[in-house]
């Protein structure tokens, strides 16, 4: 159990989280949604004590993170792959780390054996990719056995085959009865993992709810039609009650699933049909209108993508 | 949280790195073996000196001659120790596993400078009896006053400057920054410190001049140093300590 009350963290004028409170629960995997620099990150460094609230408080099983006895025994958290001395091997790594917990030498063997790195756990964390480096991380943070996990972004830079396990080790965790605390900017990777979602903007919570609801409260159905007999369905559409709208595109579009209905209303009056389908609204666009509001770096479309080319020897010039 | 896991874990950190290896090696050769060549060149110097440096003459101290550079790659080795955490990002990850800072400071400062104490009383020693064996019959016995406490005096004075090192790179946290600023400052700062006659009543304060005082057997004839051997190891400890009390106060301060 992870409880955030008021916490706020701000760096001179700028407020990079701003009075989030929500708890995370055990048993599910809850995921931690938000736009880059949306203040995730902050967030989980002041979960693990490393950056100090502003105000607010934030406690790991009713404790502030530093009275926690060996604490990667009560959570584990994989940051940053890269948080580690390259030069120094996969198992001296870990072994450092589990020296400072009290944690047996003979789980350094298990977590390694875990995460499929015994064959390399002699060699240099600086040869390692991104997936193993990554996978190095996630040995760390399950070496206490801890009852809560945390993850920052853990599939970033991954293959479909590690994105494919680290999912499913997430599921196991969170089965086990573990609390899982995942954090991604995608919401289409944690409509695939979370059973939960705390979403923020630009620091401040926005949505605390469970997946279930988040997708039918934001996954809109809707039927897309497209006729050459534009006027005359609008028409027979109205008399029937049916609620159209207009895009710009020339398509009308119905909300709900209604295709049938509207098949059947269009041959009883031999309108012709080019396209009847119903659609889905996806959860990427429902969590970019949530946020939109809140995006700090917007790209922007009229903003040309490269500068024009100079003649060679401009660079010279100092200009 | 039981401080010896901490110190058994800092213990793998430093041992599982290979700069730990190269620093203290260079500075155990490079020590021991200038010591040995400007000992051999002093041995036949000697007959075309002055009257007062002959009698100035400090065959002890000669020994130690190569500490000046060797001094040097205990300080990489120091800021090396501690500013690595930084450099890499594994401050996040050990922060997260011992997240008492003190505790932490504390054991990896503890480790590191009990290493640089074996290796640097070995150097010591070593420099001295090979170094003597280089100056032939103007050689000092360790059994002679004040030889025995130069000897000891030499391997505080390197654990000395590692632990500086320690706590300038726990205030300054880059190792490009704290090596930018440390070499500079112990190889020629404060060499021209204390060797310019309007500078030299600062410069003997400075934790180099003070403590290198603790390796001097015989005072040099116009010496006017207002404090002893102990008294020199005494101002360089209060550096130290300011140093580390500075990067405690920091690292206790900032966010990783």
């Amino acid at each position: 159990m992870i409880e955030l009350e008021g916490l706020t963290k701000r760096y001179g004028e700028k407020v990079a989280v701003n009075n989030l409170t929500f708890t995370v629960r055990p048993g599910i995997v809850t995921g931690f949604l938000g736009p880059n620099g949306a203040g995730k990150s902050t967030t989980m460094r002041m979960l693990l004590g490393l950056d100090r609230p502003t105000a607010g408080d934030v406690r790991i099983d009713g404790k502030h993170y530093d009275q926690l006895k060996d604490p990667l025994t009560y959570i584990g958290a994989l940051l940053d792959a890269k948080a580690m001395h390259g030069g120094r091997s996969a198992f001296n790594h870990l072994l450092c780390l589990a020296q400072s917990n009290g944690i047996p030498r003979k789980r350094v063997y298990q977590v390694l054996d875990t995460v499929g790195l015994t064959a390399v756990a002699k060699k240099k964390a600086k040869g390692f990719s991104l997936g193993m480096g990554q996978r190095l991380g996630i040995a760390g943070a399950l070496l206490g056995d801890p009852r809560i996990l945390m993850f920052d972004e853990p599939v970033n830079g991954l293959d479909p085959e590690g994105i494919h396990w680290i999912r499913n080790l997430m599921k196991s965790l969170a089965a086990q009865g573990r609390t899982v605390f995942v954090s991604s900017h995608l919401m289409s990777e944690m409509a695939l993992t979370a059973d939960h979602l705390v979403v923020i903007g630009q620091g401040r919570l926005l949505a605390d709810t469970s997946m279930a609801d988040f997708i039918t409260q934001n996954s809109r159905s809707y039927v897309r039609i497209r006729t050459p007999q534009r006027e005359r369905l609008l028409d027979v559409l109205h008399g029937a009650g049916v609620t159209v709208v207009e895009t710009g595109n020339g398509s009308l579009e119905v909300d709900g699933s209604k295709s049938e209905h509207i098949g059947e209303l269009a041959a009883q009056h031999q309108i012709v049909l080019h396209e009847l389908s119903p659609q889905q609204a996806s959860l990427e666009d429902a969590f970019m209108q949530l946020t939109a509001e809140s995006v700090e770096y917007h790209a922007h479309s009229d903003t040309p993508a490269a500068p024009p080319p100079q003649p060679w020897g401009d660079g010279w010039k100092g200009n | 949280m039981a401080a010896i896991q901490v110190v058994r874990s800092e213990w793998t950190k430093i041992r599982s790195v290979a700069s730990t290896v190269w620093t203290l090696s260079l500075a155990v050769v490079v020590t021991i073996a200038l010591g040995m060549l400007i000992s051999a060149l002093s041995k036949n110097e000697f007959d075309k000196m002055s009257r007062s440096d002959q009698l100035s003459f400090d065959p002890t101290f000669i020994s130690f001659a190569g500490m000046s550079l060797g001094q040097l790659a205990m300080i990489v080795f120091g800021v090396l120790v501690v500013s690595n955490e930084y450099s890499t990002g594994m401050i996040r990850t050990s922060l997260a596993a011992v997240p008492q800072r003190a505790t932490f400071l504390v054991s990896k400062i503890a480790v590191a400078t009990g290493l640089s104490l074996v290796v640097g009383l070995a150097t010591s020693f070593v420099a001295f009896f090979l170094g003597q064996a280089m100056l032939g019959s103007h050689k000092a016995s360790i059994g002679d006053t004040g030889v025995l406490r130069a000897v000891i005096g030499g391997g505080l004075y390197m654990t000395l400057i590692a632990m500086f090192s320690m706590g300038v790179a726990a205030m300054l946290r880059s190792p490009m920054l704290s090596l930018g600023i440390l070499m500079p400052f112990f190889f020629l700062v404060s060499n021209i410190l204390g060797n310019v006659s309007a500078t030299k009543k600062i410069g003997r304060y400075l934790p180099d001049q003070a403590g290198s005082k603790i390796m001097q057997v015989v005072t040099p004839v116009d010496d006017s140093t207002p404090y002893g051997p102990w008294g020199g190891l005494g101002i360089m400890t209060l550096w130290v300590v300011a140093a580390l009390a500075g990067g405690y106060v920091l690292l206790k301060k900032r966010d990783a």
